[in-house]
C-alpha cells in the first residue's frame, strides 16, 4: 500500500483529496502546514507528497527544500498543488525538485492520474 | 641752526626709516604691514614736497589754484572701486610690474610701446625727482640759514641724494620678480605719510591758533592785504575752465604717475584694501589741505613786502618766532614727503628702464643665444638704475637750477604723464584700441607737450622775453606755444593739457579705427576688458597656435627661475589645468603661463620674445582670433545655460524618479493584491470544484460523506461570497465611494450589540468577555459600520484566544474629544514588528509567522478604513498578555468628519 501525504491548510480541500486517495488504496497522511509535514515524513517516508505552496509557518517551497535534502526521501515524489499559477511560480516549484506542478482549482481525476503515473 | 646738528638729526631720521623698512621686510605678511591703512597711507606718496611746501606757495601767490590738484583725486577716488580694482586684477594675473608693462602687454607685448611709455615717464619724472632734491636742499639752507653751496662736495644735498640712492637701490631690488611686493619700502612710505601729515597739521595749528587767533583772525588780517580779492576768486568762466582742466589733470595723475601705479597697483596686497582707500585717502588729502590756506596767508601777513620764497613759509614762520623745534619738525616732514616720492619713483622707473628698454633691446646681454643675460645682471641693472636715476636727477637739479617754483615743474610732469591716459584707459575699456593707435597717440601728445610746455619752459629758463613765446613759431600767431590756435584764456599748463590730450585722443581713436591691430593685441584687449571673466583661468583666454615643447620652455624658465621654482610652477600648472605631466607638447595655456612667470623678471615684451624663441608659432588671422574669442564667449554662455538646464533636469529627474518609485511600489502592491485576491478566490472555488467532482463521478459515496461534501460546497460558496463583499467594501472605501452616516450613539450599547451574534461562538470556546466602561458613553459614528469593526476585532480575539480560559476585555474610555476603545485578549499576542503590517490587506496570508486562521485577511484593513473615515485612529499595542487593538472615535460632530 502506497503512502501519500497531503499538505494543505484548507480542510475542505484536504477532505476531498483524502477521500479520493483512500478510495484508491493509499495510506493517507495529512498535514496542515510545512512543519507538520516535515514531522510526518521523518517517521513515515511517504511515496508521494501533495504539497500546497501558500501555508502559514513553513511554506511549500521551504518544505520541499528540506525534503530534498533528506537522503531517505530521495524516492519520494512531490507534486505541488497550488493556486499560484504563474509561470514563474511553476518554474520555481520544479526547480526546487518537485516532480509535477498542478494548479488550483484542479480536477481530482487529473491529480490521481498524475500521482499514478509518477508512482508507476 | 647749525648744519652739523641738522645733519645728525637727518641721519638719525634716515636710520629710523631704514630700521622700519628692515623690520617690515622681515615681518612679511603680518597685520602690521599688510593692512588697508598701510596701503592707503602709501598712496599718500602723492603728497610730495610740492604739496608740503609748494601748495602754500601757490596759495600765497595765486590763491585757490592749488586746490584742483587735490580735488581731482578726491573726486575720482570712489571710482577706484571699479577702475583700480580692474587694473589690479589685470596686473595681478599678468604679473605686471610697471605701468609700461601694463600698457605694452595690452598692445600685444609690444616692445616699442613699453619703451615709449618708459621714455615718457623718465622725461616727466626725472625733473620731478630733481625738484624734490631741490626742495630738500633749499629747505636745508633755510633751516640752517646758510647760502646755497656752489661746490658739489660742499652741498649736503649731495650726500642726502647718495644716501637715498643707496637706500632705494637696496630695498627696491630685494626680489628678482619685480611684481613681488616690497613690504619694507611700502611700510616706510606709509610711516612717512603719517609723519608728514602730523607735522603739517601741527605747524598749521601753531600758525592758526598760536601765532594768530584762529581762522577768522587770519582772514580778517589777510583781507586787508593787496591783491587779496583778485587772488581769491575763481575768476569767471575762463578761470573755471582752467580749474576744470587741472582737476582732470590730477585725476589722470593719481592713476598714471609711476609712483602711484607702483604703490596702488604693484604693491597692492589685497583688492579689498581699496575699499578703505576710497574714503581714507580723500580724507587724508582733505586734512592736509585744511591748513594750507591759513599758513599761506599767515605768511603773507607776516612777510608782507619782504622778498621771501612763499614756498618756505611753513619753515620761515616758526623760524621767525625762533621756534627751533617746530622748524626742524617741519623740515623733517618735508624731507619725508620728498624722499618717499624719490624712492618710490626711482624704483618704478628703474624697473621700467630695465624691463622695458634694457632687456628687450638686448642692452644687458642677449635674451637668448650664447651669452645670455643672467639674473644677477638684471638685479644689478635695477640697482644701478635706481642709483643712477637719483643721481641723474640730482645732476639735473644742480645744473639746470630749476628756477621755477615747485608747483609748475610738478605740473609739467603731470601733463607729460597724462599723455598715457588715452592708451591706458582705452586699454581698460576699448577692445578696438590698437598698438599703432597707442604709439602715435602718445608720440603726438608728447610732441605737443614739448612744443607748448617744455620748449617754452626751457627757453624761459634763460630768456623770458623769447620771440618764440611772444610771437609764435616763425612768427605765426596761431602757433604761439601758450596760445595755440588762438586759444588765449588758458594758463600754460591747462592749455598744454587741452591741446595735447585733444590730439592724443583723436589720434588714438582714429588710428585704432583705421588700422586694426594684430591678433595678439586683440587677444589681450579681450582679456583686459573682460578681466573678471578670465580672472581664474586667464591662461584659457590666451589664443595661440603653433608647436612648442615643454622641455624647451622649461629650460628657459629654469634659467630665470631656477630648477626648483620652475618645477613647482609646472606642478601648479599641471594641477590647475589637469594636464598630464608627460605630455611633450605645450599648449597655449602653458605658453601664456610661462610668459607670465617671466614677466615679473624681465617685463612683458622680453618674456614674449624669450618664449617665442623656443616655440614655433603659427600666424593666426584677426578674424580667427575674434571667432575663437566669440566662440569661447558663447561657450561660456552656453555652458552656463547648460549647467542651469542640467540642474533643472536633475531636479525633474529626481522628482520623476520619486514619482516612478512610488508608482512602482503602488503597481507592485496592486500586483500583489491581485495575486492574493485571486489566490484567496481560488481557494474556495478549488474546494467546491473538488467536492462537486467527487459527487458527480462517484456513485458509491456514502450518504453521510455526500452530505458533508454538499455542506462544504455551501460553506465555501458563502465564503466566496463574503470575500467578494469584503473586497468590494474595501475598494469602495479606498476609492472614496463609500460614505458613512454618522450620528450620536451610545458606544457601550453598540459594543453590546456587536457581541450578541457572537455569543454562541464565545460560549463554545469557553471565553469570558467583559466590558469596562460607564453605562453610557456617547460618540459620533455610523453605528452599522462600527458594529462591523467591533465584530471583526472580537472575531479575531476569539480566534486567537486559547482553547481554555480565554479572556476578552473591552475598555471604553473618554479622552479629550475622543472615545478610546481597547479590545484585549489573552491569546499569543502580536509581534510588535507587525503592529502596523496587520492592517494591510491580506496580511495574514503573506506572513508566515501567524498560523492561518479562518478569515479573508481583509478584516483589519476594512476596520482601518472605517475608523479613518470617522477621523479616528486604529492601532495595535502591547498588552499585559495577548493582543490589544485600540481605536478612537470622535465624541461629537464638532470634529470635522
Amino acid at each position: 500500500m502506497k503512502k501519500i501525504l497531503i499538505v494543505d491548510d484548507e480542510p475542505n480541500i484536504v477532505m476531498s483529496l483524502e477521500y479520493t486517495f483512500k478510495k484508491n488504496n493509499f495510506e493517507v497522511f495529512i498535514a496542515r502546514d510545512g512543519q507538520e509535514a516535515l514531522d510526518i515524513v521523518k517517521t513515515n517516508y511517504p511515496d508521494m507528497i501533495i504539497l500546497d505552496v501558500m501555508m502559514p509557518m513553513v511554506d511549500g517551497y521551504a518544505t520541499i527544500e528540506q525534503i530534498r535534502k533528506d537522503d531517505n526521501l530521495k524516492h519520494t515524489k512531490v507534486i505541488f498543488l497550488s493556486a499560484k499559477n504563474k509561470e514563474s511560480d511553476i518554474e520555481k516549484g520544479l526547480a526546487l525538485g518537485a516532480d509535477a506542478y498542478l494548479t488550483k482549482p484542479f480536477s481530482i481525476k487529473k491529480v490521481v492520474d498524475q500521482v499514478m503515473e509518477l508512482l508507476s | 641752526m647749525n648744519s652739523i646738528v641738522l645733519l645728525i638729526i637727518l641721519s638719525g631720521y634716515l636710520a629710523v626709516l631704514f630700521f622700519i623698512a628692515h623690520w617690515a621686510e622681515k615681518k612679511g605678511n603680518s597685520k602690521w604691514t599688510n593692512n588697508p591703512y598701510v596701503y592707503t597711507l602709501s598712496l599718500a606718496v602723492y603728497c610730495t614736497a610740492w604739496t608740503y611746501y609748494g601748495s602754500i606757495g601757490v596759495a600765497a601767490d595765486s590763491g585757490l589754484t592749488y586746490l584742483p590738484i587735490y580735488l581731482g583725486p578726491i573726486i575720482i577716488a570712489p571710482s577706484w572701486i571699479l577702475i583700480l580694482k580692474k587694473i589690479i586684477r589685470i596686473s595681478r594675473v599678468n604679473k605686471i610690474s610697471s605701468i609700461a608693462d601694463f600698457i605694452s602687454l595690452r598692445y600685444g607685448n609690444s616692445r616699442i610701446v613699453g619703451a615709449i611709455v618708459t621714455i615718457i615717464c623718465l622725461t616727466g619724472i626725472l625733473p620731478y625727482i630733481a625738484l624734490q632734491l631741490k626742495a630738500i636742499s633749499e629747505t636745508f639752507h633755510v633751516v640752517t640759514k646758510t647760502p646755497t653751496r656752489s661746490y658739489i662736495l660742499d652741498d649736503t644735498t649731495t650726500y642726502v641724494a647718495i644716501a637715498l640712492a643707496l637706500f632705494s637701490s637696496y630695498y627696491g631690488t630685494r626680489y628678482l620678480d619685480a611684481s613681488e611686493k616690497r613690504k619694507g619700502i611700502v611700510t616706510a612710505v606709509a610711516m612717512e605719510s603719517v609723519l608728514k601729515l602730523v607735522f603739517f597739521v601741527i605747524i598749521g595749528i601753531y600758525v592758526t591758533f598760536f601765532i594768530f587767533d584762529g581762522f577768522d583772525d587770519i582772514y580778517q588780517k589777510a583781507s586787508l592785504l593787496k591783491h587779496f580779492q583778485e587772488k581769491n576768486t575763481i575768476g569767471g568762466l575762463p578761470q573755471a575752465i582752467n580749474w576744470f582742466l587741472l582737476c582732470v589733470l590730477s585725476m589722470f595723475a593719481i592713476f598714471l604717475l609711476p609712483r602711484q601705479f607702483q604703490v596702488s597697483v604693484i604693491e597692492n596686497n589685497r583688492e579689498n584694501h581699496i575699499n578703505t582707500a576710497v574714503w581714507l585717502f580723500p580724507l587724508y588729502l582733505f586734512i592736509f589741505n585744511i591748513f594750507v590756506y591759513p599758513i599761506a596767508w599767515g605768511g603773507n601777513i607776516l612777510f608782507d613786502n619782504q622778498q621771501v620764497n612763499s614756498d618756505t613759509y611753513s619753515l620761515l614762520i616758526p623760524q621767525f618766532f625762533d621756534n627751533k623745534f617746530l622748524t626742524v619738525m617741519v623740515f623733517l616732514g618735508g624731507f619725508s614727503a620728498a624722499i618717499s616720492m624719490i624712492v618710490v619713483s626711482s624704483i618704478g622707473l628703474s624697473t621700467m628702464v630695465t624691463n622695458n628698454v634694457l632687456i628687450p633691446y638686448n642692452l644687458l646681454g642677449k635674451l637668448r643665444g650664447d651669452d645670455p643675460i643672467s639674473n644677477k645682471s638684471i638685479i644689478n641693472s635695477r640697482k644701478v638704475g635706481i642709483f643712477s636715476l637719483i643721481i641723474l636727477s640730482y645732476l639735473i637739479y644742480r645744473f639746470f637750477g630749476l628756477d621755477y617754483n615747485l608747483v609748475s615743474i610738478g605740473m609739467v610732469a603731470f601733463v607729460i604723464i597724462a599723455q598715457l591716459a588715452p592708451a591706458f584707459f582705452g586699454a581698460l575699456y576699448w577692445r578696438r584700441g590698437s598698438r599703432l593707435g597707442a604709439i602715435y597717440s602718445i608720440l603726438i601728445g608728447f610732441s605737443i607737450c614739448i612744443y607748448t610746455l617744455l620748449v617754452p619752459y626751457a627757453i624761459g629758463l634763460t630768456n623770458s622775453e623769447s620771440a618764440f613765446i611772444s610771437n609764435g613759431f616763425m612768427g605765426y600767431e596761431l602757433l604761439k606755444p601758450f596760445q595755440l590756435f588762438g586759444l588765449n584764456y588758458l594758463q600754460p599748463v591747462p592749455h598744454a593739457l587741452f591741446w595735447s590730450l585733444l590730439f592724443n585722443s583723436i589720434t588714438y581713436f582714429a588710428v585704432s579705427v583705421s588700422f586694426k591691430g594684430n591678433y595678439r593685441e586683440r587677444n589681450y584687449a579681450e582679456m583686459f576688458v573682460d578681466i573678471n571673466k578670465y580672472i581664474t583661468n586667464h591662461e584659457d583666454a590666451f589664443i595661440w597656435k603653433g608647436t612648442a615643447y615643454r622641455n624647451d620652455i622649461e629650460k628657459v624658465l629654469i634659467r630665470f627661475l631656477g630648477e626648483e621654482r620652475t618645477k613647482r610652477a609646472m606642478n601648479i600648472f599641471n594641477v590647475k589645468y589637469n594636464v598630464d605631466k608627460n605630455i611633450e607638447l605645450a599648449d597655449a595655456r602653458l605658453v601664456k603661463f610661462s610668459e607670465n612667470l617671466l614677466t615679473g623678471h624681465i617685463g612683458t615684451a622680453s618674456a614674449r620674445i624669450l618664449i617665442s624663441s623656443v616655440v614655433k608659432e603659427e600666424k593666426i588671422t584677426l578674424p580667427e582670433v575674434l571667432k575663437i574669442l566669440e566662440e569661447s564667449k558663447e561657450n561660456i554662455i552656453i555652458n552656463k545655460k547648460l549647467t542651469e538646464t542640467s540642474n533643472e533636469l536633475k531636479e525633474i529627474t529626481a522628482k520623476l524618479q520619486n514619482a516612478n518609485e512610488s508608482l512602482m511600489i503602488k503597481d507592485k502592491q496592486k500586483d500583489e493584491f491581485l495575486d492574493t485576491v485571486t489566490h484567496e478566490l481560488r481557494t474556495p472555488i478549488t474546494a467546491i470544484r473538488a467536492a462537486s467532482e467527487i459527487l458527480h463521478d462517484d456513485d458509491e459515496i456514502p450518504e453521510e460523506l455526500k452530505k458533508q461534501f454538499l455542506q462544504n460546497i455551501i460553506s465555501e460558496s458563502d465564503r466566496l461570497n463574503r470575500l467578494i463583499d469584503k473586497i468590494l467594501d474595501l475598494e469602495k472605501f479606498e476609492t472614496g465611494k463609500q460614505t458613512i452616516n454618522p450620528c450620536q450613539n451610545n458606544l457601550v450599547e453598540t459594543v453590546e450589540k456587536s457581541i450578541e451574534p457572537l455569543q454562541q461562538l464565545i460560549k463554545n470556546k469557553g471565553i469570558t468577555v467583559h466590558i469596562e466602561s460607564k453605562d453610557k458613553i456617547n460618540a459620533y459614528y455610523d453605528e452599522d459600520r462600527i458594529v462591523q469593526v467591533v465584530t471583526n476585532l472580537l472575531s479575531n480575539a476569539i480566534k486567537f484566544c486559547p482553547e481554555k480560559e480565554g479572556l476578552i476585555s473591552i475598555q471604553i474610555i473618554e479622552k479629550d474629544n475622543f472615545i478610546h476603545t481597547f479590545v484585549h485578549d489573552n491569546g499569543k499576542g502580536i509581534n510588535p514588528d507587525d503592529f502596523e503590517a496587520i492592517f494591510e490587506k491580506f496580511y495574514q496570508s503573506t506572513n508566515q509567522n501567524i498560523k492561518k486562521p479562518v478569515g479573508s485577511g481583509l478584516g483589519l484593513a476594512i476596520c482601518k478604513q472605517i475608523i479613518e473615515h470617522h477621523k479616528g485612529k486604529i492601532w495595535a499595542q502591547s498588552s499585559v498578555k495577548g493582543a490589544c487593538i485600540a481605536f478612537t472615535l470622535p465624541k461629537n460632530r464638532n470634529i470635522e468628519i
